[in-house]
């Protein structure tokens, strides 16, 4: 097969981070390339220079032989690459079709044609069976639904080489499974392909060729016949892994967190949790497991004083708390590491040690009075960066400098380094690589050894039975069983989550 | 055909509106005008009258700040834009004693201070309302200090009366008995919506605006996007000095603008960023003053002239602390765009 893309010897340094250190690397026409690396390795960084977005300081990108003047986004894309981005670029206040067409409308004359584009939205919807409403917002959709956006806009062109930098992060497996096959499909009809992603399940099944990075720089190409998931990732973080969790039994005390009769309302109106009662004990993890855009959102901002509570009631430790203010949530000892880490997990264009005190900033040792007390912030920040790991060329770097998975170490590593009797993990692992999933795993272990009553919502069903000590399975609003993880059967929370056993 | 899909573009948005919720404010209105007019109509007609022309100023200035903060460029230098503008207009026609000269000349020199603006936030990344208030500044001091007295226009602007539609009876004084900036501006006003929000430059436009990595990732160039929509909009800017000194007004004075482009972004938050809705925002300050000024002139209430002065600038007081924290605005205005953040 002919080469498609050659990337030269390419190096790119931001400050003193080389994220690229002269890496080359090639795809050919029906290949599918996967790149694998820790969070900081440098792998959305190696795509955005391929796709123009970033200026590479040094080195070559050919695109069937023709090279490609850096940082042109435009030539790229005219020569037929797609890509599918790690933090979304799509515009939220306009709808899925409006994003979707964005740089590329049909026209009608002077006026675009959305009509025309709607109808091609919905086509390309039904035969890549990525289920989207193309007159919907995107603000008022799941971030699933948001990720399905952005592969259709991908695969709204023709395409000869299709990047995806962590497509799967948010989908369910039932659409990682049917993304899968598309991807293969398009490989097979002769589309070069990189995938990133931190999933090994998803390396072994799509790749033809691994490509590992560390640090910056190759350090080893394989394939998955040659090797298994352990091994991938020993390569990636240099180390042995260890990919089951590894938990002693839990000793639940009393509950913690107590829901009773919750009524939430989604952004468009519709009742999303319908009557949710349940009870999270100290020292245990309590599992819900659930296609996502069941209400688990809605459930946990409404528990957090994020959104309304329409009915029922939310105690910690037995006192109720207010509805609407997640400031006194907070204070009433719950922790929350929400979903969506851009939205309200950080502050991009704060500092990270800002970012560590974000929800403490007036209390001691981080104020003292009305002032800051910088010397508190700036230990506090060094001891949780060096022990959560965050990789950073110094805390008072802005938090949008650093890679997907470290931010989500920054939310993990401030919630975490608090008093707390309430821990609300959603997605706690989302977009993060092997090697932090086992920590972050190791420090929800024990934050409930430590007695905290730990929440955790997650669409891997994997992450869900195996740290678990009860799960509750949660489908069109409701809970409708709550299961002891001891021996729980993956295909029956399965046909519960999908909503066929009751 | 292009015609009749822009045709059928603005039927269709008459349509919809009528249906709205809206249109019952509408209704309320044209009742309102129908009654003032069946017990006073040369008072009402004067009012109608001049609510255009105090208010067409204004609304254009605000489609100024709109094309700006659409692309996420925040425009308080419109204010520098008027008053350069006018100057270069009334000066270039009173020197050349050609009005066409001064439009012209207007039209550039507004253009330039978009280019400078662009040149400072774009380009240079300078905070955005710091930029704005050195075009002011300059425009300030640079036309105070090259003003002088003794110079006048040849004419200013005749008002054109429409054949047949100007003899509808209040319709016909109220819209079609203007000069030719007016009905040049007012077709602009609608033509900038339709492009707003249904051609591909409008799409791109708003994403700018909203999100402009958005639009990086499509292949579209931010920084061509802001430079031309920042010159296009001070070229309109510019239109707007030229309707004021060469249609409106006929002279100039140091700080002729007086306001006007401050109002304007008031306006344009009040219409909530969107041509018509800042066209009928401008339409009602416009009354405001119109409606005072007629009160006045028919002896029915004793309001003294510099409460009257006063009241555009109340009312854009009032509109922002009502607006305030309820409308919200192009998300990336104000920031400036680092492309490597990508
Ligand atoms: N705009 C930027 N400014 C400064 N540093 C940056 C910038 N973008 C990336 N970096 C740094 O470059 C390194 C590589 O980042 P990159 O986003 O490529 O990592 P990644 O491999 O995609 O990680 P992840 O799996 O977490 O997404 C990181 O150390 C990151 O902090
Ligand atoms: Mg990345």
């Amino acid at each position: 097969m002919a080469t498609l893309l050659q990337v030269k010897n390419v190096t790119k340094s931001f400050g003193s981070v080389i994220a690229n250190n002269d890496i080359s690397f090639e795809v050919a026409e029906g290949e599918i390339v996967a790149l694998l690396g820790e969070n900081g390795a440098g792998k959305s960084t190696l795509v955005k220079s391929v796709f123009g977005l970033v200026r590479p300081d040094q080195g070559e990108i050919f695109i069937d032989g023709n090279q490609m003047a850096p940082g042109d986004t435009a030539a790229v894309i005219a020569s037929g690459v797609g890509m599918v981005h790690q933090h979304f670029k799509l515009v939220p206040v306009m709808s899925v079709t409006e994003n979707i067409i964005l740089g590329d409308e049909p026209k009608n004359g002077l006026f675009v044609n959305v009509k025309k584009a709607e109808q091609k939205v919905r086509e390309l919807s039904e035969k890549f069976g990525l289920e989207v409403d193309p007159t919907a917002n995107i603000e008022d959709l799941p971030v699933g639904t948001q990720q399905r956006v952005e592969i259709l806009k991908a695969l709204s062109k023709d395409v000869r080489l299709l990047i995806f930098d962590e497509p799967t992060a948010v989908l369910t497996p039932q659409e990682t499974d049917e993304l899968i096959l598309v991807i293969k499909n398009l490989a097979h009809l002769g589309v070069g392909v990189i995938v990133i992603t931190h999933k090994l399940r998803e390396v072994m099944a799509l790749a033809d060729r691994v490509v590992v990075l560390r640090d910056g720089k190759v350090v080893g190409t394989t394939t998955p016949k040659e090797t298994n998931e352990a091994g991938l990732a020993q390569m990636m973080v240099g180390r042995s892994v260890v990919l089951e969790v590894e938990k002693g039994v839990a000793n639940p005390g009393k509950p913690v967190l107590t829901v009773k009769g919750l009524e939430v309302f989604d952004d468009r109106n519709l009742r999303a949790v319908k009557g949710v009662d349940l009870e999270v004990r100290s020292g245990e993890i309590f599992g819900i497991a659930g296609v996502e855009g069941n209400g688990q959102r809605e459930l946990v901002e409404a528990i957090c004083g994020m959104r309304l509570r329409a009915k029922g009631e939310v105690l910690v430790s037995g006192a109720a708390t207010k509805d609407m203010h997640p400031h006194a949530v907070h204070e009433a000892g719950v922790s929350h590491i929400p979903e969506d880490r851009e939205k309200h997990g950080l502050v991009s264009s704060y500092s990270i040690s800002d970012n560590l005190i974000l929800n403490q900033f007036d209390q001691a040792p981080f104020a003292r009075g009305w002032f800051r007390n910088m010397g508190e912030i700036r230990k506090n920040a060094d001891l949780l960066v060096k022990k959560f790991d965050i990789r950073t060329t110094s805390p008072a770097a802005l938090a949008s400098s650093l890679s997907g998975g470290n931010k989500q170490k920054v939310v993990i590593a401030r919630e975490l380094s608090q008093d707390l009797q309430v821990l609300i993990a959603a997605q706690p692992t989302r977009g993060v690589d092997v090697g932090s999933i086992e920590f972050i795993h190791k420090q929800l272990i024990s934050a409930r050894d430590n007695g905290a009553g730990v929440l955790l919502v997650s669409a891997e069903l994997d992450e869900i039975i195996s740290l678990s000590d009860r799960i509750a399975v949660m489908s069109a609003g409701k809970i409708v069983a709550i299961i002891d993880s001891k021996g729980a059967d993956r295909d029956y929370i399965g046909r519960l989550m999908a909503g066929l056993d009751k | 055909m292009l015609r009749l899909q822009a045709v059928g573009a603005v039927i269709n948005m008459m349509t919809t509106a009528l249906r709205s919720r809206k249109s019952l404010y509408f209704y309320i209105v044209v009742i309102a005008i129908a009654f003032a007019y069946s017990v006073n109509s040369v008072s009402t007609v004067a009012v109608a009258a001049s609510s255009i022309t105090f208010g067409l100023p204004l609304a254009m200035a605000a489609m100024v700040g709109i094309m700006c903060e659409r692309t996420g460029v925040v425009n308080i230098g419109i204010e520098g834009t008027l008053l350069t503008s006018a100057f270069f207009g009334f000066f270039v026609a009173a020197l050349s004693q050609n009005l066409i000269w001064g439009l012209l000349a207007a039209i550039a020199s507004g253009a330039v201070t978009g280019l400078l603006l662009a040149l400072l936030t774009v380009s240079w990344k300078m905070d955005q309302i710091i930029a704005g208030t050195i075009v002011n500044i300059l425009a300030t001091g640079l036309t105070s200090f090259f003003y002088k007295q003794g110079y006048s226009l040849p004419a200013i602007f005749p008002r054109w009366s429409i054949p047949g539609l100007s003899d509808i009876p209040f319709l016909g004084r109220v819209f079609f008995q203007s000069g030719p900036i007016t009905y040049f501006g007012l077709i602009l006003i609608f033509v900038l919506y339709v492009a707003m929000y249904h051609t591909a430059w409008g799409l791109r436009t708003r994403a700018i605006g909203e999100y402009p990595s958005s639009a990086e990732t499509s292949g579209i160039s931010v920084k061509k996007f802001k430079y031309i929509n920042v010159v296009i909009a001070g070229a309109f800017g510019g239109l707007t000095g030229a309707y004021l000194t060469l249609e409106l007004v006929g002279s100039f004075d140091r700080g002729f603008s007086a306001g006007k482009g401050f109002t304007a972004l008031a306006i344009m938050i009040f219409g909530r960023w969107n041509p018509i809705g800042a066209l009928l925002a401008a339409i009602f300050f416009g009354f405001a003053q119109a409606l005072a000024n007629q009160l006045m002139i028919d002896g029915l209430v004793a309001i003294p002239g510099p409460f009257i002065n006063m009241l555009p600038y109340v009312l854009t007081i009032v509109v922002l602390a009502f607006s305030a924290g309820k409308v919200r605005g192009p998300a990336a205005a104000g920031q400036p765009y680092e492309r490597e953040q990508a």
